[in-house]
């Protein structure tokens, strides 16, 4: 237990002083963190899968707050509550059939190996109905309790009934656990290879001499438009210089150097040159339910001046990019204003601060983030292939449970 | 003195020439008739003061009536050998109309005999109504309609053969009366012979094709004078100033006469407006490197070109001050202080197109008052090219902007114009005063009044947002400022240049409330925003704002966001070229500094840029805002629609020519 809060809180730290850069980034170590968390987490003999999730809900609920504009740390939190759901119906599932099969026969091996293809299609017969009805997981666990103590009922007794029973239970404590962590590992895979499969689908969007624009800077975006150019499609990139972090002028590099033909333009030269463009290709920081797009600054401004030339304006966003959260006030309630010093030296302006004798006054506003309504975005591609904004809130339901939309309700209940 | 005697000696010349064109005249224009309407040659308003004179006296067929006659034949034959001195180029122009000249009396006298009579509405109609009404007499037929046709067809081609005989050989005006009498009666006595209208129309087709074949060459002449930037600017103000010339000195000429000649010159301007030379294009091989020619920089091509700007100059920067300071001592031809200008074009201390236009045309005051004309050469000619290549200089240090284009093409109109009695001295006070006016009046009086009528649309609580920095827009501000206006302003800036941290200094100092950002953000900004004001480098035609690269932009966001857009321009930047997009017509600045950032250290990432093979980097001065994202554009003739501006475009260039 000490080590997991040294861990939770060394991550704390680093989310609060914006150290992790990315939200692929942020995302993987928000997985790893929730997975140290579960393997370390004593489980109970009864209600595991709610311990499991208390505890994940308790850590997850200190690192949303400790960095709320970073939403991949809320999805991550949100997509392992998800699975301890899942796992935990398709074990109640698989526990009932084996139930009966002991109540059935009990020495019968030969019937135990016919049952194991029905469990495993029971199993995803769960896992395929927890998508469409979440609230009935409680209903489910209760009728397993119920069903559970009849045969311990009808029985005269004996000491072998009570250790068979002792041994199921252990086993499926500990059963639930290491599925649980499976599950975060494959997690963990999709979410740093998400990028090869987007990549994949980068030949049927990039064809031959088409030029492309992109402003910042993204790895998604990178390993895209270098997929095409591995399958011999030569075609020119813009990147905008995404002043004042000034991420494309990386990313131009990193592009020229792989062999790309890339010209480095102002982002005030957006509108001038995306008449002779093709193609918007852009990464996301977040992509909300409603299909609109939280991207680096400057980006709706972009997506205004594509639509105005009918350029298709293409978001590559990972599925941890997903966020189930509908974008009320985005401008101000998902963004975050970074140091003025990166726009204006304050040295050359107070001498003439001190002059005015606070008659003028001057703010400096550099926002991090823009909202991109989801009328602007054209298409979207993901690791699960091309979707359209008006399907988003569908994929996401794949990925999310109904319960878990609002992390902190539960344990205002509790207490 | 010598020069006045000079001028005989180059008329003596060319006069053999319009001798054999005034004999070939009679025979086409006669035969000719029923094509005069069609003609809408340039001479036009030179054959304007004899058309008007002859007709009265001619109808009433009162001999005593022709001794005024020769007194206005010698204005056009006057004016014909003022053009053939002016110059070579100007001789061959002129040969080609000259067969067309005696054709355009007869259009006008076919006209009145038509209508039955003088009358004002038929010449105001111009040449359609003279088409009109020479079709329709045709299907009326009649012996008597041809016969008149004839008859007036016949006097006025005689008339222009005369006198050009007189002026040759120098006969008095008494001996003039008499021949013109005598062939008067002769023409006469011909129409009545049956036997001569056989042979006409075998003859008129034969003609109809010379006609035209000369027409033809006209117009191929027109076009190859239209290569010559100069030259035809120089070659087409003449034209209206000699019309004007035989107006003043005729002391008969009816106020009509005088309404009609002020009506027709304004069409020969507008066509000739109507279509821009279009600009030298820098993928054109041959033409660079006859420009290269005359360079005076030194221009090394880019090594990393963009390839979408192959049209535009893309050439190494940092070689070209050093080089050019060392030129000092050596660089004769252009004038110090032009010099000194282009040098600040170059290190980009002057900027913005109302300081650039204001610094050359005080230089190129300065030049003026330092000139001396040549010997052996004419003001109106000499000082044309010298403003010429002082042009082409500036030109070479950064491209001129449509405001400086605008204000070279009223000079070089105001040295065409100006009259060949002035002394040097005149001439040149003249000038100086022209220029005078136009920075007064055109420029700092057109910012007066663009602040008076935009500072109405600034409200209490209002947030203006103005992007880089204008000049226009800063008066406005500062001048609601003065008036107690209570407002916030956002000033959204874009590097590489950063223009909007110095109007921001500005504002601060004088107790301005302001907000600063990236253009970035405007987005994020553009929530609270109410106004947006913006300048602009020109005004097309189309509505298209031409302006600083960013500003279209800034105008698309405040669109989206239903914030009105007004934009601050002068009417002298107006152009009546049209644009649809950014990149055929643009100016690229120095690729360099978008790979350096000041004051952050850390951004180092495109250092070396140019080695890298398939790294380029660009850097657009300008971009062009379409006019639907405009809402208002604030000039000195008023607060127009978009699609006013061509209406302006016409009467500002009509304004022009009256001053």
């Amino acid at each position: 237990m000490p080590d997991v809060q040294t861990l939770v809180n060394d991550f704390l730290n680093q989310l609060k002083k914006r150290k992790i850069e990315g939200s692929q980034a942020t995302a993987k170590l928000t997985a790893e963190l929730l997975r140290s968390v579960i393997s370390q987490q004593r489980v109970p003999h009864t209600n595991q899968a709610t311990a499991l999730i208390n505890a994940v809900r308790a850590v997850g609920e200190q690192l949303i707050a400790a960095n709320p504009v970073e939403l991949a740390v809320g999805n991550i939190v949100r997509r392992v509550l998800h699975i301890i759901r899942e796992e935990d119906l398709s074990l109640a599932t698989a526990a009932m059939d084996g139930l009966g099969v002991s109540a059935a026969s009990d020495d019968e091996d030969d019937a135990e190996r016919d049952e194991n293809p029905v469990l495993s299609a029971a199993a995803v017969a769960a896992a395929a109905r927890s998508t469409l009805r979440p609230p009935s997981l409680q209903t489910l666990l209760e009728d397993t309790s119920d069903s559970a103590a009849p045969p311990h009922t009808s029985s005269s007794g004996g000491e072998s009934d009570g250790r068979s029973r002792s041994v199921e239970k252990g086993s499926r404590g500990r059963k639930l656990k290491h599925d649980v962590i499976e599950a975060v590992n494959e997690l963990i895979q999709d979410i740093s290879t998400c990028y090869e499969q987007i990549a994949e689908q980068a030949v049927e969007h990039i064809h031959h001499n088409e030029v492309i624009l992109t402003l910042g800077s993204s790895k998604t975006v990178l390993e895209f438009l270098y997929a095409a150019k591995e399958k011999q499609r030569s075609f020119k990139v813009f990147v905008a210089e995404g002043a004042p972090r000034y991420q494309g002028h990386l990313l131009a590099k990193e592009l020229a150097a792989r062999g790309l033909q890339t010209t480095v333009i102002t982002d005030s030269a957006v509108f001038a040159m995306i008449s002779r463009v093709n193609m918007v290709i852009v990464g996301a920081h977040a992509v909300m339910a409603n299909g609109g797009v939280i991207a680096p600054v400057g980006l709706n401004m972009v997506a205004l001046a594509a639509q105005r030339h009918a350029v298709p304006f293409v978001v590559l966003a990972g599925s941890h990019k997903l966020c189930p959260l509908y974008p009320h006030n985005p401008e101000v309630l998902l963004n975050e204003l970074r140091s003025p010093s990166e726009l204006l030296d304050f040295g050359e302006f107070s001498d003439c601060m001190d002059s005015a004798s606070g008659a003028g006054s001057l703010h400096v506003v550099n926002p991090t983030f823009d909202y991109v309504p989801p009328k602007l975005v054209s298409l979207f591609i993901t690791d699960t292939g091309g979707h359209n904004p008006s399907y988003m809130y569908r994929l996401i339901a794949d990925y999310y449970s109904a319960d878990d939309l609002v992390v902190k309700r539960r344990p205002t209940t509790g207490s | 003195m010598d020069p006045s005697r000079r001028a005989p000696r180059a008329v003596i010349d060319p006069v053999p020439k319009i001798r054999q064109v005034g004999f070939f005249a009679p025979p086409e224009s006669s035969q000719s008739g029923p094509l005069d309407p069609t003609h809408s040659s340039p001479p036009i308003s030179n054959s304007l003061s004899p058309v008007m004179i002859p007709p009265p006296r001619h109808l009433s067929d009162n001999l005593l009536l022709h001794d005024p006659r020769p007194a206005a034949s010698p204005l056009s034959s006057a004016s014909a050998v003022a053009a053939a001195g002016s110059g070579n180029s100007f001789d061959s122009a002129d040969f080609f109309p000259a067969p067309l000249s005696p054709a355009m009396p007869s259009s006008s006298y076919s006209s009145r005999i038509a209508t039955g009579g003088a009358s004002d509405g038929g010449y105001f109609k111009g040449n359609g109504a003279g088409g009109k009404l020479a079709a329709s007499s045709f299907p009326r037929g009649g012996f008597d309609l041809t016969a008149m046709k004839a008859a007036s067809l016949v006097p006025a081609s005689e008339l222009t053969t005369v006198s050009v005989v007189n002026d040759s050989l120098g006969i008095p005006e008494k001996e003039k009366g008499n021949k013109t009498g005598g062939s008067a009666v002769e023409v006469k006595d011909q129409p009545n012979s049956s036997k001569q209208q056989k042979p006409k129309p075998k003859t008129s087709k034969a003609e109809r094709r010379a006609l035209q074949e000369a027409q033809r060459a006209a117009k191929a002449a027109e076009k190859g004078e239209g290569s010559k930037a100069s030259g035809t600017a120089a070659s087409t103000n003449p034209k209206p100033a000699k019309a004007v010339k035989p107006a003043q000195k005729v002391d008969n000429a009816a106020i009509a006469a005088s309404e009609k000649k002020g009506g027709e010159i304004p069409p020969e301007k507008d066509r000739k407006k109507d279509a821009p030379q279009p600009r030298l294009q820098y993928d054109d091989k041959s033409r660079v490197e006859k420009a290269k020619r005359r360079a005076v920089v030194k221009q090394t091509e880019a090594r990393n070109r963009v390839e979408l700007f192959r049209h535009l100059p893309q050439y190494e920067r940092g070689s070209q001050l050093p080089d050019l300071e060392a030129k000092f001592f050596h660089l004769s031809p252009v004038h110090p202080l032009v010099y000194k200008v282009g040098l600040q074009y170059l290190t980009g201390d002057i900027s913005g197109g109302n300081a650039r236009c204001i610094a050359m045309l005080q230089a190129f005051q300065e030049a003026i008052k330092d000139y001396k004309v040549p010997p052996e050469k004419t003001l109106v000619r000499d000082l044309t090219a010298k403003i010429g290549s002082y042009v082409s200089f500036l030109i070479e240090c950064r491209p001129l902007s449509i405001s400086m284009g605008n204000a070279i093409r009223f000079l070089k109109s105001r040295i065409a114009k100006l009259p060949l009695t002035l002394s040097e001295s005149e001439a040149k006070a003249s000038l100086e005063s022209d220029i005078e006016c136009f920075i007064s009046e055109k420029i700092i009086l057109a910012n007066k009044v663009i602040v008076k009528h935009a500072v109405t649309k600034i409200r209490d609580g209002d947030v203006l947002l103005t992007f880089g920095s204008s000049s226009a827009v800063e008066m406005i501000l500062l001048h609601a400022h003065e008036l107690g206006r209570q407002f916030r302003v956002v000033v959204v800036d874009s590097r590489p240049k950063l223009r909007g941290q110095l109007l921001l200094r500005r504002l601060v100092e004088n107790g301005l409330s302001c907000t600063y950002t990236h253009i970035n953000a405007v987005s994020y900004i553009m929530h609270e925003v109410t106004r947006v004001f913006l300048g602009a480098s020109a005004v097309l035609s189309n509505g298209t704002v031409y302006s600083r690269v960013g500003t279209a932009c800034v105008a698309m966001v405040a669109h989206a966001f239903r914030v009105p857009v007004i934009v601050c321009c002068e009417a002298y930047k107006f152009h009546e070229r049209v644009q649809l997009d950014s990149i055929c017509s643009n100016e690229l600045g120095n690729p360099d500094v978008i790979s350096n950032v000041l004051g952050r250290e850390d951004v180092k990432h495109l250092d070396g840029w140019a080695n890298i093979e398939n790294l380029q980097l660009l850097n657009l001065v300008y971009d062009a805002t379409p006019s639907d994202y405009v809402s208002m554009i604030v000039t000195d003739y008023g607060m127009v629609p978009p699609t006013s501006v061509p209406v302006i475009v016409r009467e500002y260039g009509r304004e022009q020519v009256w001053i």
